[in-house]
Order: structure tokens, then sequence, then C-alpha cells
């Protein structure tokens, strides 16, 4: 039985597509068929972080009017073999795709997928209403700041509005030392305000930047710390219970070396 | 003196602990505005839990969150028409 899951936030910038991404490619390379779908129409950018931007001919737009079938619209991943992408237009508008549009798309993908991730926009307005039109489940990302926080229990709200129920929760970009000075929310502190189950959790790590740099999802880098953390979530999802990770501090002399950094 | 100071007062109180604080009580008027439909229940069950020791005027009934500037409090005017002469059961085994 295929799985729609939507990847959303509320607030932009906190890594949803980054998310939809390395889960998608570490679910493909345990073997399920996984389709990613951008759904954010006009700012396109899950072709990039995977590194497939100039393979693309259709786009989400194009198998909704009709002006090709959806199978020519999905591009094949470079690096695993059943990973697909479905681009977002990038030069329609947001309301070229109605949520019944999206809901058929998606019922369409579930044959050839075990897993369909739809990368919601930033925002609620109709974007959002696009994305979760099809989706049987919701992972939150959020990270540890005021207003990333809000902004996913407002979302929280209204899931449950639109009869999407227990979400789960993905905290990016942990610091952990700030984290344990007392200067960064908490998994706990997070936790507790949003009352909803933890999926897992991301440190703030560089290679992320390098791997999105390179157009190549970090979960293929089983060295990067970022990278076991999203496997972890990726086995999660298979049902897997996999224990949280323990996030490394930098060493002393690194901590040495900001310290001065700093205070100069 | 003051390095020293803002030392302690760091330790004290953690820009996380303010933090969350003040994401508590944005929460508390979000989730509200998020369904206005709250306040509405919760006063038909106040309503009726108010009811069984006082007869009330309904039409008159506010329930509000009042925001202050470190807390938020639940207020409710309540226009009572008359007390009831004693309370059927106290005792709720």
């Amino acid at each position: 039985m295929a799985k729609v899951i939507v990847v959303t936030s509320g607030k932009g910038g906190v890594g949803k597509t980054t998310t939809a991404a390395n889960l998608g490619a570490g679910l493909a390379l345990l073997g399920r068929k996984v389709c990613l779908i951008d759904a954010d129409i006009g700012l396109r950018n899950l072709d990039v972080v995977l590194g497939l931007e100039n393979r693309i001919v259709y786009d989400l737009t194009d198998v909704v009017e009709g002006n090709c079938r959806l199978r020519q619209a999905l591009i094949k991943d470079k690096r695993t073999d059943n990973l697909f992408l479905l681009p977002a237009a990038q030069t329609k508008e947001k309301d070229a795709v109605s949520p019944e549009q999206m809901l058929k798309l998606t019922e369409e993908l579930r044959e050839e997928c075990e897993y369909i991730f739809v990368d919601c926009p930033a925002g609620i307005e109709s974007g959002f209403k696009n994305a979760i039109a099809g989706s049987d489940e919701a992972i939150i990302v959020t990270t540890p700041e005021i207003a990333a926080v809000r902004d996913a229990d407002r979302i929280i709200g209204l899931l449950e509005a639109a009869g999407l129920y227990d979400p789960r929760l993905i905290i990016n970009r942990i610091r952990p030392q700030m984290v344990r000075q007392g200067d960064m929310m908490g998994i706990d502190d997070i936790i507790e305000i949003l009352a909803i189950e933890l999926l897992g959790i991301v440190p703030d790590d560089e290679d992320i930047i390098v791997s999105t740099n390179r157009g190549e999802p970090v979960v293929l880098d089983r060295r990067s710390q970022a990278g076991q953390a999203y496997n972890n979530i990726v086995r999660r999802l298979e049902g897997i219970d996999v224990p949280l990770m323990t996030l490394e501090e930098d060493g002393w002399l690194t901590r040495v070396k900001k310290a001065i950094m700093g205070r100069s | 003196m003051d390095f020293l100071k803002q030392l302690w007062n760091r330790d004290a109180y953690s820009s996380k602990d303010i933090a969350k604080e003040r994401l508590r009580l944005v929460l508390v008027h979000d989730r509200v505005n998020v369904s206005p439909n709250l306040l509405e229940a919760l006063k038909e069950d106040l309503i009726e839990v108010i009811s069984k020791y006082m007869e009330i005027e309904e039409t008159g009934f506010e329930v509000n969150l009042d925001k202050s500037d470190n807390q938020v409090a639940l207020s409710a005017n309540i226009p009572v028409k008359r007390m009831k002469r004693a309370i059927a059961s106290t005792d709720k085994g």
C-alpha cells in the first residue's frame, strides 16, 4: 500500500526541500520505489537539490493539464534506480493546479510507487492546500527558533482541520553546543510545546551545504552526521526502532577557536 | 563587573527560557484564533456546569482571553439571576 506523505512547515527556509530529497533518496537506497513531488509551483527547488535540473522536460502542471502523460514527466534520479522526481512548473501561477487535480495525481502515482513525498511550499495558502490534498500523512519540519515553532503549531492546527491527524516532527539544524549552553531550545522543549510525535532530529551540519552545492543528497554520505540523521529517520519510516542519535559537540580545539573568534 | 553580571544573568535566565516563555504565550493566542469554536465550546460547557448551581443569564455570558505582559488570563463575565437553594448531591462516590 503506497503512502503519500507531505513535508510541510509553514515557515520557509527550515529545510523542507532538503528533508524531502533526503528521505526520498534514503528510502530508494533501501530498495523502495519513491516519487518526490515538488508542489512549490513557481519556485521549484527540489530539482536542484537532487541535481536533476538539466533533465526536466515536462512538469507537474503539464501532467495536470494533460500536455503529457505522468510517466513522461517523471525524472529518474542519477544515482538511485528507484527514485523519481515530478518537478514543479517554474513559470506558472500557484493556482494553476487545484486540490482535486493534486488528489487525482497522487492517486495515479500510488500505482507506481511505494512512497510519495510532496514537498510543500511555505505558507498556508493555495499551495499548502494543494500539497496536502492527496496526502495520508504529514511530516512537519521545524528549527529550534520561535518563528519556526510557532508556524509549525499553526500548521498542525490546519492539518487537523483538514483531517490529517498525528503529524510527525523533524527538528532540523540543532546546534548541540548552543542547546547545552541554554541558548537554543532543545528537543524536549519543542516537543513539550508542540505535543506531537518526534520523527527525528538533524544537526546543523556544514555537509548539507556542501552536498546541496553538488546536487547530491547528504544521506548518501554516511560519514556525515546529517546523513546519518536522515538515514535514521528513513529507517523509522520503515517501522524500524532506531534510537535518537547523540549529537556530537565540537572538539575542544574547535571550541577554543570559536571562543577566540567570537570575542575578537 | 558588568561582564560578571552578564555571565550571571545568562546563567540565571538563559535565552532559551526566554524563547520558550514567549512562544508559550504567543501560542495561547494563536491557538484560540485558529479555532474560534474553542471559546464557544468552552462557554457552552461552562453554562452547563454553572447552571447546576445557579441560574445564569446566558445572553450576557462572556468568555475572553486577556493578555498582559507576561501572562494570559481566562476571564468570564457571568450574570447570575438567582442561586439555587441547595445542591442536590455533593458526594461523588
